[in-house]
């Protein structure tokens, strides 16, 4: 029974660190935004009077204000399919945390927990999944709304997202050859290695750059955001997918959105950023590089390991916002052009070139 | 997995595969093939194939219907023209259904479940499936890869535009 609240307790931790990422996220989005434009930004949100905090005000009001507006269905919907659409967005995107790793171990009173919601030996794979199955919220919600440029909106989100997948996927190969496992969190302990004589922290990014940049941009890609928001485009689709959706539902959708970009960034920093860990920072304490050392109880290793984590999150959070608000919007054909003349072709030779490096310099095989 | 929980959830596959089938919308159709996929997912898990139902989900529910409703879509089919078959089809067709649920039994009751000690070690993991499938069925993977290749090129071939 005990087990059973321990991963409870797991997972309604990752979910709730997801969820203050991704209202930190709202807020870059806000006010970087504001800044890169030489605007202010959101600042005039009373609540009971009281505008004292600016932002901060906004961003209680603006989820409040969503739950309690109307929730208008348009005539001539799919009633089911419209109402699960915003569900199938959110969900997927959400359950793939459960494989992401927020820390090494924690000792309690003898028991060891792996600081691991689900400790599935295919967890990459099982990222792959559940991304995959967020094209239904897209494709269903395009269709269900009865609209013509919804439905736009949803093809355009289907091809996109099945051309990214593709680069991804590739892209995750290369990672998976140099880590020799599936499972994050062995990825994440296998990246406590050091370089240059125990001074280099040998993180991913090392071993596989061109595989990050790949990957981050398949992220974006499958995340929808400018410049690949096409699926949404405000200027001629209006919202897209999402046009028809009002209250609680948009908010879902919205919200599916911005727990993609903390996804994005958890998984850009397991996989090529240490994920966990803290240069010099092992199981039982400090071990700096010129012989120094400090021991550390488990827990508040633990601790270090999980604020290295949420540090990490929130900065790859705050760089995917600011890539939206530099670029401008691809075209059509300069979409699939980069999906699949570019990151393809990319993605293929980088996986060639790891395999041979592997076998012929690293010498394993088997 | 327990035996009401198995029970419970085949029952959900049946009823959710028959909804592919008789279902007047053909994306309600898919929605369902997507269930039904899903759900033989969740079996191949309670066998300790986790790669197999990831794979599963990866590449039927996560690809292959999507470009089923992608086509449906473009097709706008809002009312289906259901062909009505005629009697010698229907009756046919029902008559090789029961034909197949009776081969299906028999085949069953004649088949002997292996005991569970038997399940070796490491089964359905990828390292295990990969060695097997890359030292024993050696010859049949690299042909697949070419039998992949031609549907490659032969849709090239036909979505090419006429010079």
């Amino acid at each position: 029974m005990s087990d059973v609240a321990i991963t409870a307790a797991k997972a309604l931790f990752i979910v709730l660190l997801i969820v203050q990422v991704m209202g930190l996220g709202v807020f870059f989005e806000r006010k970087v935004s504001a800044l890169i434009q030489d605007r202010i930004g959101a600042n005039r949100a009373a609540i009971l009077g009281f505008a004292g905090l600016g932002l901060v005000n906004t961003l209680v009001a603006d989820p409040i204000k969503f739950l309690l507006k109307e929730d208008v269905v348009p005539a001539g919907t799919d009633r089911v399919l419209h109402f699960l659409a915003p569900v199938l967005s959110l969900v997927p995107v959400l359950v793939t945390f459960a494989v992401v790793p927020f820390g090494d171990v924690l000792q309690v009173g003898g028991r060891v927990i792996n600081l691991q919601a689900a400790e599935l030996n295919v967890g990459i794979l099982y990222v792959l999944a559940m991304v995959s199955l967020g094209v239904y919220g897209v494709v269903l919600g395009g269709w269900a709304s009865n609209n013509r440029w919804s439905l736009l909106g949803g093809i355009r989100g289907t091809a996109q997202m099945i051309s990214y997948e593709i680069a991804m996927g590739l892209a995750l190969v290369g990672v998976v050859l140099t880590y020799d496992t599936l499972d994050l969190q062995v990825m994440a302990r296998v990246q406590g290695g050091y370089l240059i004589h125990g001074w280099l922290p040998a993180w991913g990014i090392l071993y596989q750059p061109v595989a990050f940049l790949v990957f981050m941009t398949a992220g974006i890609a499958e995340s929808k955001r400018i410049p690949f928001d096409l699926p949404e485009s405000e200027s001629e689709l209006v919202s897209g997918y999402f046009t028809e959706y009002s209250g609680a539902k948009h908010l879902m959708f919205m919200m599916s959105d911005f727990v993609e970009v903390v996804l994005v960034a958890a998984l850009v920093t397991t996989l090529f950023f240490g994920g966990w860990q803290v240069p010099y920072l092992l199981r039982e304490g400090f071990h700096l590089p010129w012989g120094a050392a400090l021991a550390l109880p488990s827990w508040v290793v633990a601790l270090l390991q999980v604020t290295a984590f949420a540090l990490k999150l929130v900065f790859f959070t705050w760089l995917q916002i600011v890539i939206r608000w530099t670029l401008p919007r691809f075209r059509y054909d300069q979409l699939m052009r980069l999906g699949w003349q570019g990151l393809l072709p990319v993605a293929l030779a980088n996986v060639v070139v790891s395999a041979l490096v592997i076998v012929l310099v690293a010498g394993r095989a088997g | 997995m327990s035996p009401l929980l198995f029970l419970v959830l085949a029952a959900l596959t049946v009823v959710s595969a028959l909804t592919v089938v008789v279902h007047k919308n053909p994306v309600h159709c898919a929605c369902a093939l997507v269930l039904t996929l899903c759900l033989l997912a969740v079996f191949f898990l309670a066998l300790d194939a986790q790669l197999v139902a990831l794979l599963q989900v990866i590449v039927y529910a996560g690809a292959i219907v999507v470009l089923f409703l992608f086509v449906v879509m473009l097709l706008n089919l809002q009312k289906e023209s259901r062909a009505m078959a005629g009697a010698l089809l229907v009756g046919s067709g029902a008559a090789g259904g029961a034909g197949l649920l009776v081969l299906l039994v028999v085949a069953l009751r004649h088949a002997s479940a292996p005991a569970a000690s038997q399940v070796p070690a490491g089964f359905g993991e990828t390292a295990t499936l990969a060695r097997q499938l890359f030292t024993a069925y050696l010859l049949p993977f690299e042909l697949t890869s070419v039998l992949l290749l031609v549907a490659i090129v032969g849709a090239v071939a036909l979505a090419r535009k006429p010079t």
